[in-house]
């Protein structure tokens, strides 16, 4: 097996292999690898005693759930009501050309780019956002965009 | 150090009210989601550096042992108005400074601190008028908070301040002075109803609870899975003031005989789950959670179950089956949440804000509550308040204030453009027209004309927004997050969604729109939860209130507030193109020529030649005359 056997030990060991705890296991091991590989699944079901088909039945439920790895960087562009009003149209579409990404498309080739469409990150009143990693950056337009993704890139060479 | 006994309490209570009465100087850095965002943690930073280096006693946490004057420095919850953020709030005077940066710390100090001056430049201005007091800003001077009080006026990660302010009295009321009969009477007749959608009486869930005598294991859930897009209130309840939500529910569990508790968060609110982890671990440390609460036998215990991305977790048995590391599917009622929820015991589901409200009304009674909003609907409603309007943020205002004046009078009206539209209740609401503005808002009323108060979204929407797109917009939304139990929601929707996007396209034909209304009217009759019944309203109220925007779309081709894209194009007014070719020179596409057509000055006049136009806008902010518009 290819994932970190010891890592995922520590994750099951910490909530008991409970299986009512099965999101959280995953959704820790996806903070670490910050995708689900499947033979962590498929390791993970015989731990907790789930079939593979209810463990990845429930992963691939959840939007947040990922089998496939992502980039250093996931950008979630905010396509709520509010941000979808102050055209977050545009935002998205910058950020899907300044990666290189497309919507169906999510990872950019380097893996440095995971461009996600969201909905709603609870800052309307800073709209249109978008958050890299979890830290969001406030009334984004096009121009903006390039900024961000300059830096980051930036940021990655030095 | 846990609390034991009544008096202990009120001993604990009465210390840290004095460390804070010490306390002379306050700074209140507001640390939202979305001041945070502005950079509200350098502000924060910066201040507690400054303060240290000028040698001032900078008091973070409120001191077990009272200690002489110094100066309070707090992450404080969110304040509402976000978009002028960080917001740093200064008392005992009650300014409040707007979109600090770390370099107006040293003034602030220096002025404010020291000085007991206000730094003039740093406040809220509107109209000419400069507000120094918080209060006083039309956008703040307009609302009534009950829920809110607490937020953006005490350290939202402290339970000492929580207690300082009165915090845990009610839960105090409750467990010594009230027996569990009376707690759900004074609920049953404050008519507190559900803040989450429905409406339904808290008071009623809690006496089913509480009547599953024999059950050995109940409990008590909260609904923090704040779905709907354009909505933020829960968030900041549970960022802002997270002890008032818990007390609620510990009341609830008291009441109802219930000793295990579960919060289910959003997975976009980090924030949020961070400082209610915050908030259980110091409520266990002094007693108020755990085994035998301040002496008086009682227990409870409260978890975090943290949302994976799933909008329909919102609807009850889905999310309680998430809370069970199942797929998020809603099943058939009954058995209904009250009778077998979590783990199939008896559970009561309320959402924040109404557990929020709780307190309010065990300490101050029920009557007080009733004098707040209108029959049967008592009380207040915070709404997000967002979209094309000059004030956005977080309100609180009595239920029943009529529309209009929240979006003219708290929100200060139209950003740009004219009002077209208001779009209440997300994904499940409807959206409104000026008609319905000066209809109060409650659940009574507002269901009467097919839209509901929902979690309290409010999207303003102006003349520049296409409501055939919002409605597509919508079932882009539903279609992506419906669980595909019910065929009519899983096929149905995606149907809706398609011919959207051809009348979007301007490939509709005028019996698409019957179409619509059918499919629309299968799908809600035949889906078996609330997100498949009520996902098709955005379509029928829009299709309701702006049938003519639909027909303008099929019929004559044409987008009437130049949105659809397929059905606009860019064209240059010759009478105010002064031929200057800026245009002409910046097109990608080089779909702009000179013409033969000469203006006064004896130039070339520009035109685009429509079938090599990219519609890439780039000529539009390149004309000085600002001739160039997309109709």
């Amino acid at each position: 097996m290819k994932t970190d056997k010891k890592m995922l030990d520590r994750i099951l060991n910490e909530y008991a292999c409970d299986k009512l705890k099965m999101i959280a296991i995953m959704q820790d091991i996806q903070k670490e690898l910050r995708y689900l590989p499947e033979d962590a699944l498929i390791y993970v079901a015989e731990k907790i005693g789930v079939s593979k088909s209810e463990i990845f039945g429930v992963a691939t439920f959840y939007g947040n759930f990922s089998l496939e790895p992502k980039g250093k960087y996931v950008i979630k562009c905010c396509d709520g009501t509010a941000c979808h009003v102050r055209k977050s149209e545009g935002v998205q579409k910058a950020l899907n050309s300044e990666t290189g990404t497309t919507p169906d498309s999510k990872n950019s080739a380097d893996g440095l780019f995971t461009v996600e469409r969201v909905y709603c990150l609870g800052a309307c009143g800073l709209a249109p956002v978008c958050t890299v990693n979890d830290e969001v950056y406030a009334a984004m337009t096009p121009e903006k965009v390039h900024e961000l993704i300059v830096s980051l890139k930036e940021a990655e060479n030095a | 150090m846990k609390i034991t006994s009544r008096e202990e309490l009120t001993r604990v209570r009465e210390k840290f009210q004095k460390a804070l009465a010490l306390q002379k100087k306050k700074i209140l850095v507001c640390a939202g989601s979305g001041c945070v965002a502005s950079g509200s943690l350098n502000v924060y930073n910066q201040f507690k550096e400054a303060l240290e280096a000028r040698g001032l006693k900078v008091a973070v946490a409120l001191e077990e042992e009272p200690h002489d004057q110094s100066v309070g420095l707090k992450k404080s919850g969110c304040h509402g108005y976000c978009e002028i953020g960080p917001l740093v709030r200064i008392e005992p005077f009650g300014w409040l400074y707007i979109r600090v940066k770390p370099e107006d710390c040293e003034e602030i100090i220096e002025k404010t601190i020291l000085g007991d001056e206000p730094v003039e430049r740093l406040l809220y201005k509107e109209n000419g008028k400069t507000y120094a007091q918080q209060d006083d800003i039309p956008f703040y001077q307009q609302q009534t908070k009950v829920v809110l009080k607490n937020c953006g006026r005490i350290n939202a990660e402290s339970v000492e301040e929580y207690l300082a302010a009165g915090g845990y009295k009610a839960l105090e009321k409750a467990l010594f002075d009230m027996t569990p009969e009376e707690i759900i009477s004074e609920i049953d007749n404050s008519v507190l109803r559900g803040r989450g959608g429905g409406g339904f009486p808290a008071g009623k869930k809690w006496s089913q609870v509480a009547a599953h005598k024999e059950a050995p294991v109940k409990y008590i859930v909260c609904n923090g899975d704040e779905g709907d897009p354009g909505a933020f209130m829960d968030c900041s309840v549970m960022e802002g003031d997270p002890h008032r939500m818990i007390e609620g529910m510990i009341i609830a569990g008291i009441a109802c005989g219930a000793e295990e508790g579960y919060i289910y968060v959003r997975a976009e609110y980090p924030l949020a789950v961070e400082r209610l982890q915050m908030a259980i671990k110091s409520d266990e440390e002094y007693g108020i959670l755990g085994d035998n609460i301040f002496g008086s036998g009682k227990n409870f215990h409260l978890h975090i179950s943290r949302g994976a991305g799933a909008f329909v977790c919102g609807e009850g048995s889905a999310l309680t089956a998430s809370i069970e590391s199942k797929r998020g599917m809603p099943r058939t009622k009954p058995p209904r949440t009250v009778d077998q929820g979590l783990f199939a015991a008896p559970t009561v589901l309320n959402n924040v804000e109404t557990y929020a409200n709780v307190s309010n009304i065990i300490e101050n009674g029920s009557e007080w509550y009733r004098t707040i909003g209108t029959e049967n609907n008592f009380g207040t409603k915070t709404f997000a308040l967002t979209g094309n309007i000059k004030r956005t943020g977080l309100i609180e205002v009595p239920m029943g204030t009529t529309l209009r004046h929240i979006i003219f009078d708290i929100g200060g009206g139209m950003k740009n453009g004219n009002f077209k539209s208001v779009q209440i209740g997300g994904p499940s609401g409807g959206c409104l027209t000026e008609e319905h503005l000066d209809l109060p808002l409650d659940f009574d009323s507002l269901k009467a004309v097919g839209a509901i108060i929902g979690s309290g979204g409010l999207v303003v929407m102006g003349d520049d927004t296409c409501m055939v797109e919002i409605a597509r917009f919508f079932m882009h939304f539903s279609k992506k997050e419906s669980c595909g139990k019910c065929t009519t929601c899983r096929e149905g929707i995606p149907d809706m969604l398609s011919i959207l996007e051809r009348i979007t396209k301007g490939e509709g034909e005028m019996e698409d729109l019957d179409k619509l209304r059918k499919i629309a009217k299968t799908v809600q009759v035949c889906s078996l939860c609330g997100l498949g019944k009520t996902a098709t309203n955005p379509v029928m109220s829009t299709l309701q209130n702006f049938e003519d925007e639909y027909i303008a779309h099929v019929r004559d081709k044409r987008c009437p507030a130049g949105v659809c894209k397929s059905l606009t194009h860019i064209e240059i007014q010759p009478e105010n193109c002064i031929g200057c070719g800026k245009c002409e020179k910046g097109c990608p596409g080089e779909a702009i020529f000179a013409t033969e057509n000469l203006t006064p000055r004896g130039l070339k006049i520009r035109e685009i030649d429509q079938a090599k136009c990219l519609h890439c806008g780039a000529c539009i902010p390149v004309c000085p005359k600002k001739a160039i518009q997309e109709v």
